[in-house]
């Protein structure tokens, strides 16, 4: 009885022990790091500089990063020498008011008619830190994608050709939010 | 066998991210299992390089500190 018995339980018990969790540790030496979704909201100095560099290291330690770029954020990605974008006179104005371009980027505090900006540009010299205009050409370099928002393209009236070269397709929130729930870490900038 | 660099990347003076960026891009211009040394003045650069070789796979060989200089050598994998 015994002899039959077993070899069925162990048949019976199989599927419950096979389903292993798969689980691959983030941290482990061989596995790939996470993706990384940084989301360029805002246009100022500082935070775009926060973003370049967290690009640009992501990309160095072997992740995969996407930058979204969004309102102010898409600004900072027209050509610099661009002066005036858009189509009608609303969005020229918009322009006109916040010079876009990623040389012409102003501080949240003390940008003091610009003189912020300028300090801080000294200093970065003086500190041999990477520029952001210096670390957007490594992180294309590096591969890091940039992906315009369809909406903000619109809304501004800035076509394919006012944003600098190496940008992506533009797209939506839905792939901004698909990425997301597929895992890569996201941050809102 | 004698530890024979294969790539040095000199970051020294360079900023947070620059010596990652340089040392990332230098690594790809090696094979597996060659040494690289890079040299560096940023004083967060004992922590980031141990974070950067623990990330991406690296071996992280020698760290050493001296007169206010890091030296890193590195293998890659």
């Amino acid at each position: 009885m015994t002899a039959v018995a077993e070899p069925a339980m162990s048949i019976v018990d199989e599927p419950v022990v096979a389903p292993a969790p798969a689980a691959v540790p983030f941290h482990e030496h061989e596995a790939k790091p996470r993706d990384i979704l940084i989301i360029c909201y805002s246009g100022e100095l500082e935070k775009t500089w926060a973003t370049m560099i967290l690009a640009t290291t992501g990309a160095a330690m072997g992740a995969k990063v996407r930058v979204f770029l969004t309102f102010w954020g898409l600004q900072t990605f027209v050509k610099d020498q661009k002066r005036i974008t858009g189509d009608n006179a609303m969005q020229k104005m918009m322009s006109f008011m916040q010079r876009p371009g990623i040389s012409h980027r102003k501080l949240s505090k003390m940008n003091f008619l610009g003189m912020g900006p300028w300090m801080m540009g000294k200093l970065a010299k003086q500190y041999k830190v990477a520029s952001p205009r210096e670390l957007l050409d490594l992180a294309k370099e590096m591969g890091v994608e940039f992906m315009p928002c369809q909406m903000t393209m619109d809304m501004f009236g800035l076509k394919p050709e006012d944003m600098i070269e190496g940008m992506g397709e533009p797209v939506g929130a839905a792939t901004v939010i698909a990425l997301m729930t597929e895992g890569s870490a996201p941050l809102f900038i | 066998m004698p530890l024979e660099i294969a790539q040095r990347v000199d970051a020294k003076g360079l900023s947070c991210p620059m010596p990652i960026v340089k040392t990332a891009q230098a690594v790809k211009l090696m094979v597996s299992g060659q040494l690289m040394e890079v040299l560096a003045t940023d004083a967060g650069s004992t922590k980031d390089f141990a974070a950067w070789c623990k990330t991406t796979g690296n071996e992280l060989v020698e760290s050493s500190v001296e007169g206010g200089v890091y030296r890193f050598v590195l293998r890659r994998k």
